[in-house]
């Protein structure tokens, strides 16, 4: 390690096949593409391969549940989706006051995001069991109310399946907002503050073009992965009663429990054509976002 | 008058925390509640006990007498699939963003379409293919499969993370006669750090909360995962609520510390990661 800095020419570089940096790019490739070959691509090609047979889509596609749970799938997706991301975008509004208080809350708020699903989408489980949970004990004790089954109807269920998944996701999405709400220039809003603009001039003419594409890019992510929430419908109803709140993402595991696995695959698969354009425009998306830094 | 005009903001204030606590409290009510009384006539537990946690700690009931080697089961798997994940991460990242090896941008490509298509549709064909390679049952099987997941995200992250580490760097290194390798330890690595501890925090979560995958691919009740163990309880009508609920509650705490020590590098990771306007 000389520190004598020499002529550039002191190791040419040995031209014969590759370089010692491309050599090392490749190795250093290696893992990455086992793992993705061995745990991506095969199980992929194998499970178009097992869903493959006509019989299944006919099965499938003769199944009334199969219809119900495309109802649920739109509905919860729908409500879920846009709900969360507008009670997210008013959050991030009321998260970026400067109070001390506030600043805790936001610190208590993220806590459904930190913790585990499991246990609370649980815990919802036992307050909404129409006998012994407490939601309708207290109904009953504070209004003399007999509340309905929660869980053991189909609309009931599905509601609670959208608020449990909206109580988990809504922190991550309101912290997104709220750090592209603080990336806006202070001065936009004390300019418009100085014309004299309302809270709602401000919020349409300041806030909202700044973040209409963030926005856009919050629904996209979240529409793809609500549709993947497998968690707040099967440990919450367990798609019951009879079949009747399943939803794409929980209706597989519904077949393989019935050993059907060709029709198992063929519901994942017929939800591609919905599911891969929204990802693949989500890919081109964030991906230009990224070059464009 | 600072509370008249400030009034909204804690009606929203009040909003935002009744929300937030209900499910959280009700679980702790629960988990206090004598085990012959987990019906919860009111909004305090009458005879508040830790009997639950007792029965719990020393696996004393048979629906928790496998409660340690279960522990065991999700730490190992979780520590694993951070470490592996990070390895793979930082290897796929410094060829993609240091050495610039030609299809990088694909391969970015590639693993964000990974990250991005809905586990819940992958869980079935890897359940498949962890069988076709005698790995079903295995804890090794939903460490790969996690690894899987998490690794795209860990290479887009990183990605982003690495561009900002300047060139110049390297480049100095390199006619100060490092070879790539050395700039990888050396110069690279360093810092990577805080990217790794958001990563590395990822991952292990990741897998420590997994339901789906794990009760998909493990079977044997000793070696199962606290999450399954816990999805399990309700596999019976008489399930001992209070006990799952401390259980839940044990299984809670550690992914949440961890949440929250690692707070500050998990936000910017994410902000700086998944979306950008």
């Amino acid at each position: 390690m000389s520190s004598v800095a020499l002529p550039a020419p002191a190791q040419a570089p040995p031209k014969k096949g590759l370089s010692e940096e491309t050599f090392w790019g490749i190795v250093l490739l290696v893992p990455y593409f086992a793992v993705f070959a061995l745990f991506v691509v095969f199980p992929v090609l194998y499970g178009i391969w097992l869903g493959s047979s006509p019989s299944a889509y006919r099965k499938l596609f003769a199944d009334p549940v199969f219809a119900s749970t495309i109802v649920n799938t739109i509905v919860f997706l729908l409500v879920a989706v846009n709900v969360k991301m507008l009670l997210a975008l008013g959050l991030s509004a009321f998260f970026l006051q400067e109070k001390a208080w506030i600043r805790w809350l936001s610190v208590l708020f993220l806590i459904a995001w930190a913790m585990p699903s499991i246990p609370t989408i649980l815990s919802f489980r036992w307050m909404l069991n129409p006998e012994w949970g407490m939601l309708n004990a207290l109904l009953f004790k504070w209004f003399q109310i007999e509340g309905p089954g929660w869980l053991t109807e189909r609309h009931y269920g599905l509601a609670w399946a959208i608020i449990v998944h909206i109580w988990k996701s809504l922190p991550f999405w309101t912290l997104i907002l709220l750090a592209g709400r603080m990336a806006i220039p202070k001065d936009l809003y004390e300019s418009a503050a100085v014309d004299g603009a309302t809270r709602w001039q401000t919020f349409g003419y300041v806030s909202w073009p700044s973040l209409r594409g963030l926005y856009l890019t919050c629904v996209l992510l979240s529409t793809i992965w609500s549709l993947g929430d497998f968690n707040s419908v099967y440990l919450l109803t367990g798609g019951g009663p009879i079949d009747s709140t399943h939803v794409l993402a929980t209706l597989g595991i519904r077949y393989l429990r019935m050993d059907q696995v060709d029709v198992a695959l063929a519901s994942i698969i017929v939800a591609m054509p919905a599911i891969l354009p929204i990802v693949w425009y989500m890919m081109k998306r964030l991906s230009a976002e990224h070059t464009a830094d | 008058m600072k509370f008249a005009r400030d009034w909204p903001l804690y009606l929203v204030g009040s909003a935002v925390f009744l929300w937030t606590i209900i499910p959280i409290y009700h679980l702790l009510v629960i988990a206090l509640t004598p085990q012959q009384e987990a019906v919860a006539s009111g909004l305090f537990p009458k005879h508040p006990t830790l009997q639950n946690f007792e029965l719990v700690l020393g696996a004393k009931h048979n629906m928790v007498q496998h409660f340690w080697s279960q522990l065991g089961t999700s730490v190992f798997i979780a520590v694993m699939v951070a470490v592996i994940t990070l390895a793979i991460g930082v290897c796929a990242n410094f060829a993609i963003t240091r050495i610039r090896i030609k299809g990088g941008r694909m391969i970015t490509n590639i693993a964000l379409l990974t990250y991005l298509i809905p586990a819940a549709f992958l869980a079935i064909p890897m359940y498949k293919i962890m069988g076709a390679y005698g790995l079903v049952d295995s804890p090794w099987s939903l460490i790969f499969a996690m690894v899987a997941l998490a690794s795209p995200y860990a290479i887009w992250v990183m990605n982003q993370a690495s561009t900002k580490i300047p060139r110049e760097l390297d480049e100095a290194a390199k006619i100060d006669g490092a070879s790539t390798m050395q700039i990888f330890r050396f110069v690279y690595l360093p810092l990577m750090v805080p990217t790794m501890v958001a990563i590395g925090t990822y991952a292990l979560l990741l897998a420590w909360n997994e339901y789906l995958y794990a009760f998909l691919m493990l079977a044997t009740e000793s070696r199962l995962t606290l999450s399954v163990a816990l999805g399990n309880f309700l596999a019976f009508d008489d399930a001992p609520w209070a006990l799952l609920m401390a259980t839940g509650v044990i299984y809670a705490l550690p992914p949440t510390a961890i949440y929250y020590a690692f707070r500050r590098y998990m936000v910017s990771g994410l902000t700086a990661g998944a979306v950008k306007s």
